[in-house]
């Protein structure tokens, strides 16, 4: 059954761009997906904020200023990314690396004092299996520090493509979204900031 | 070697050098008030919070602004959408398990079975609330 | 005896590391499991020698194993749920018999944990692998045809979505011979799932075999929904699709935005069993209605995933089988938004009983009953299409009707749940269980059993045998309202949901024994299910499907030959208004030569099942508390990944000369 209107164009350059704009879209969902699970442990974190069953709370456990410290390299990843994508935009291949480079190093920064913090409340007996309080807290920073790991781990075999590939089609659109997976997170952190640690600290 | 770079122009816009440096700023201002307001804590406990609160939401648009470059989209916008969709979702799955627990765990506590006239009479004795 | 094995085959501590939990003891005895354990087995083994004996295997694995065409996935998935249907209705039917007799002083065959991983099996097989199994594999299978789309938008993912979802089986049907399953009921609530009360892995079973699979699903909401946007052919407005389609966006929808709450929901329980956590223990802080209220939260938009597909299908079907144009299009898109928002602010109707106050119950109670209305929205409209149309009652016809009545009598009944008052008197009681099976049987069994009925044609050439679908929806819809009514009338004498045994003095076996009977007949509605397609086969030289449109049907998909070829249209159609396919038949306009062009389809690959694989040996080093497996496991799934972005060559040219022949070939084959 044939139709009798005129068909679409279907080249390999319109697919191309329809490609990226499905997967970039599709990125998108993926990433409103992950804001749920976020709130679902949000609202976890939430209704057992006090839940400390006879411990010290949040005010007594968390440094406000080490985590300021880690905010602020975070936020600051989050322009690094931002400036690399716009490398991207004008093909500079070098500049792509080099701010790619530097948005992975303060990630790893940010992963090193995070885990500093972890292990030293597991060290001083204020872990996961102390109490609601402490299983909410850890698995809320911990998931965000699991997606941190993930970007860094994406981030690392995405600059090895662009070294072999060079600024292609494909590594842009995976370029694109690695910088909104980027950039979520340091929203997400900035929930995470205000809501577990200065809101407990008040 | 390479395949041709088709120069992508996605509904996902791009920024510019400025946007990048504003956004940054803008957050980075932001997120310092929000940590002076309760290092300083001369304020009361409620004002405090609510005031990060909103900070935090402000911080939140800037970013999906000049970062995400979100309302600069072309038309249809459905990236922003999915977006608001998401954020009622958040909202209702946030605010409606906290009133549910809030209330499930009032009743766990002081139960929920009294007449109206105890009710009130148990709320302004035990609870001290001034009628 | 166990130990004794262990060293005798050299074992030892060593091995008894490596494998965790796992030991001789995980394997299950009694002889009711062993019949589950012998037929698995038999099914397996049959499977395995029916393949070797027709040299299938190469034709297997290329043709069905790594496709990435979604008619191809969708025929998977439904034989998967068909037969994780068979499990489900098996145990069904055990716990029928199991009350119609252990009554006063019989206990029945069952012994009480028994009967209560049977329940929990039950439920959790019917709602994520039977009911979404179907599901997904409809859409699949038919909406890329009724969008005028070549494929999904991402069809690597939705092989990936395929295989997850058969990980998941895999986990569920392993704990039936090793370890055992939960024995909490199909959501289990804390404290009984946390590992206080529930030390064994049966749990654990649930969480992964469910967690795996609902990756899968929440991959497929977004790949479908992304379609749904993008991938509409020229043309096709929103507002002109299918209403099918239409439908598919509203539980997409919900799949994207309730699937996150239950992986997180899940996470929690595992790690509180795994880690020591405390998010919903009994004691040190955690709080158990947390999870119910997150599980609901999670739960009610699924009810509403697996009802819309089919409220699609049965729209679909009655415009085609009353000769009229679906009435009242935009009311029921309307309908549909309508239902997909109010999904969301429902749920703690389903635990109206456990502590809320008046006020957060009556909101509930009265969201709950304004969902009511654009459901009647959709009913009536159907109603209204039949209304002055010219009738055909074939079986996907009968299937409607049959909805229409059964699932009005289950919405009635849901209204009066939606009243906390009734509710407090009724909540896991058997009224609540015949309603919800009312729900889904007449709702999502019947739409989904129609659709497959009303597809089959386009998928596989020809037609199922009209007599024997007959007989079968007959058995169905009779069967149903034997086995369910009883257990409303129960339910109101007091009957408590789960029960395995029950006194003599209370006279509810006369009521059981007549649900006994309908399962019986339900099963041989099953039976005529099995017959037809046996049947249909043998005789499908006669019952051929040579224009590609047997119902004389109004949109897109009815507009290719049948079965569809694998590239679905070969120049991709440009639509003008509603029921496409409709105006393209009876327009006026001549029909011109098509100009063909080259197309880009994927390849087919086994990653999507490497990926899945690796996922299954983490779910069963998690349960297992394998140590050593649980990251090389995770390791094997980045890797696929990570191997997959890197590869150049997923994609494959048809050229426009070979679409010429291939189409020429057809024309030529109708000919003869």
């Amino acid at each position: 059954m044939s139709n009798t209107a005129v068909q679409p164009v279907e080249t390999a350059q319109s697919m191309e761009h329809d490609n990226d704009s499905k997967t970039i879209f599709g990125f998108w969902v993926y990433l409103m997906t992950d804001c749920v699970v976020f709130a679902s442990l949000f609202a976890t974190f939430a209704v057992l904020r006090t839940s400390t069953f006879g411990d010290p709370s949040g005010n007594e456990l968390f440094s406000l200023p080490f985590v300021l410290v880690e905010t602020l390299i975070l936020l600051t990843s989050s322009f690094t990314c931002g400036l690399a994508m716009l490398a991207a935009h004008r093909k500079d291949q070098a500049k792509v690396i080099a701010w790619f480079g530097v948005t992975f190093l303060l990630g790893i920064a940010f992963l090193s004092l995070e885990l500093t913090e972890f292990s030293h409340l597991a060290h001083e007996g204020n872990s996961w299996t102390r109490s609601g309080f402490l299983s909410a807290f850890f698995t809320l920073v911990g998931t965000h520090g699991l997606h941190i790991t993930t970007g860094l781990l994406w981030m690392i075999v995405l600059l090895v493509q662009i070294a072999k590939r060079g600024l292609v089609t494909s590594t842009m659109r995976r370029l694109t979204m690695l910088s909104l997976f980027w950039h979520f997170l340091d929203i997400i952190w900035i929930f995470i900031f205000t809501i577990v640690y200065l809101v407990g600290a008040v | 070697m390479s395949k041709s770079s088709i120069d992508i122009k996605p509904e996902v816009g791009h920024g510019s050098f400025k946007s990048y440096v504003t956004g940054f700023g803008l957050s980075l201002v932001l997120t310092l008030l929000a940590y002076i307001l309760v290092v300083d804590g001369s304020r009361p406990a409620n004002t405090i919070i609510a005031a990060i609160i909103v900070l935090a939401v402000m911080q939140l648009f800037v970013q999906l602004y000049f970062f995400l470059h979100l309302a600069r989209e072309s038309k249809p916008r459905w990236n922003l959408t999915a977006l608001l969709f998401a954020a009622l979702v958040v909202g209702i799955v946030v605010i409606g398990s906290l009133w549910i627990m809030r209330n499930l765990n009032y009743s766990h506590q002081h139960g929920n079975d009294r007449s109206p006239s105890d009710a009130s009479r148990y709320i302004v004795e035990d609870e001290l609330i001034k009628n | 005896m166990n130990f004794a094995l262990d060293n005798l085959l050299g074992f030892g501590n060593l091995f008894g590391n490596l494998l965790g939990k796992l030991s001789f003891d995980a394997i299950q005895h009694g002889p009711v499991i062993a019949g589950a354990q012998v037929s698995l087995l038999l099914g397996a083994m049959g499977t395995v020698a029916l393949l070797t004996y027709l040299k299938r295997w190469k034709w297997l694995w290329n043709e069905w194993l790594t496709s990435v065409d979604p008619k191809k996935i969708g025929v998977m998935y439904i034989i998967v749920a068909l037969l994780m249907l068979v499990r489900g209705v098996v145990d069904a039917g055990m716990m029928r018999a199991q009350q119609a007799v252990s009554v006063g002083s019989s206990n029945g065959f069952l012994d009480a944990d028994h009967y209560q991983q049977i329940f929990t099996a039950h439920g959790s097989i019917m709602i994520f692998f039977v009911a979404m199994g179907l599901m997904f594999g409809l859409i699949n299978l038919v909406l890329p045809l009724q969008l005028g789309a070549r494929d999904v938008a991402f069809p690597f993912l939705n092989s990936t979505s395929f295989w997850l979802f058969v990980a998941g089986v895999g986990l569920m049907n392993m704990s039936l011979v090793l370890g055992g399953f939960a024995a909490t009921g199909w959501l289990a609530y804390p404290p009984l799932s946390e590992l206080q009360y529930s030390p064994g892995v049966g749990v654990d079973f649930w969480i992964w075999s469910i967690q795996i699979a609902g990756i899968g699903s929440l991959l497929s909401g977004i790949n479908f929904l992304v379609t749904i946007i993008k991938m509409r052919c020229k043309g096709m407005t929103l507002m002109r699709m299918p209403m099918f389609a239409w439908s598919v966006m509203g539980s997409m929808v919900l799949v994207i935005f309730a699937f996150p709450i239950l992986t997180a929901t899940l996470a929690l329980l595992a790690l509180d069993r795994t880690f020591g956590m405390h998010f919903f223990t009994a004691t040190g802080g955690g709080n158990p209605m947390m999870y119910i209220n997150l599980i609901w939260a999670w739960g009610h938009p699924e009810v509403y995933i697996l009802i819309l597909p089919a409220f699609g299908i049965f729209s679909e079907l009655v415009a085609t089988f009353s000769r009229k144009r679906l009435f009242g299009y935009s009311s029921m898109v309307w309908a549909i938004g309508a239902i997909t928002f109010l999904s969301y602010v429902v749920w703690l109707h389903h635990f109206f009983t456990m502590g809320a106050g008046g006020n957060v119950n009556a909101f509930f109670g009265v969201m709950t009953m304004v969902i009511s209305v654009p459901t009647g929205v959709k009913g009536f409209n159907g109603l209204f299409t039949m209304y002055r149309g010219r009738i055909r009652f074939t079986t996907p016809m009968m299937w409607f009707l049959g909805f229409v009545v059964t699932f009005t009598i289950g919405g009635v009944t849901g209204v009066m749940l939606a009243v906390p008052a009734i509710d407090f008197q009724v909540h896991n009681s058997l009224f609540l269980v015949a309603h919800f099976h009312n729900m889904i049987i007449g709702g999502v069994v019947y739409g989904y059993l129609a659709g497959i009925t009303y597809w089959f044609p386009k998928i596989f050439g020809f037609k199922l045998n009209e007599r024997l679908g007959r007989y079968a929806f007959w058995c169905w819809f009779i069967g149903f309202l034997l086995a369910f009514i009883p257990l409303y009338i129960l339910g109101i004498m007091g009957a408590t949901r789960r029960l395995d045994h029950y006194d003599a003095s209370l006279g509810w076996q006369g009521l059981f024994i007549v649900a006994g009977v309908g399962v019986m007949v339900i099963i041989a509605g099953i039976g005529f299910q099995v017959l037809q397609l046996i049947v249909s086969i043998v005789q499908r030289k006669s019952n051929l499907d040579t224009t590609g449109d047997p119902w004389n049907g109004r949109t897109l998909e009815w507009s290719t030959r049948s079965p569809a070829p694998f590239y679905n249209f070969a120049v991709l159609p440009v639509v003008s208004g509603h029921d496409a396919f409709w105006s393209i038949k009876h327009s006026r306009a001549k029909e011109t030569k098509p100009e063909y062009q080259d197309i880009v389809l994927p390849r087919n690959t086994p990653m999507g099942m490497f990926i899945a694989g690796f996922a299954f040996l983490f779910g069963f080093a998690a349960i297992w508390h394998i140590v050593w497996l649980a990251p090389l496991a995770l390791v094997g799934v980045i890797g696929c990944i990570v191997i997959r972005s890197a590869s150049d060559n997923t994609e494959y040219t048809v050229t426009a000369a070979k679409l010429a022949k291939l189409e020429t070939a057809y024309a030529k084959e109708q000919a003869a």
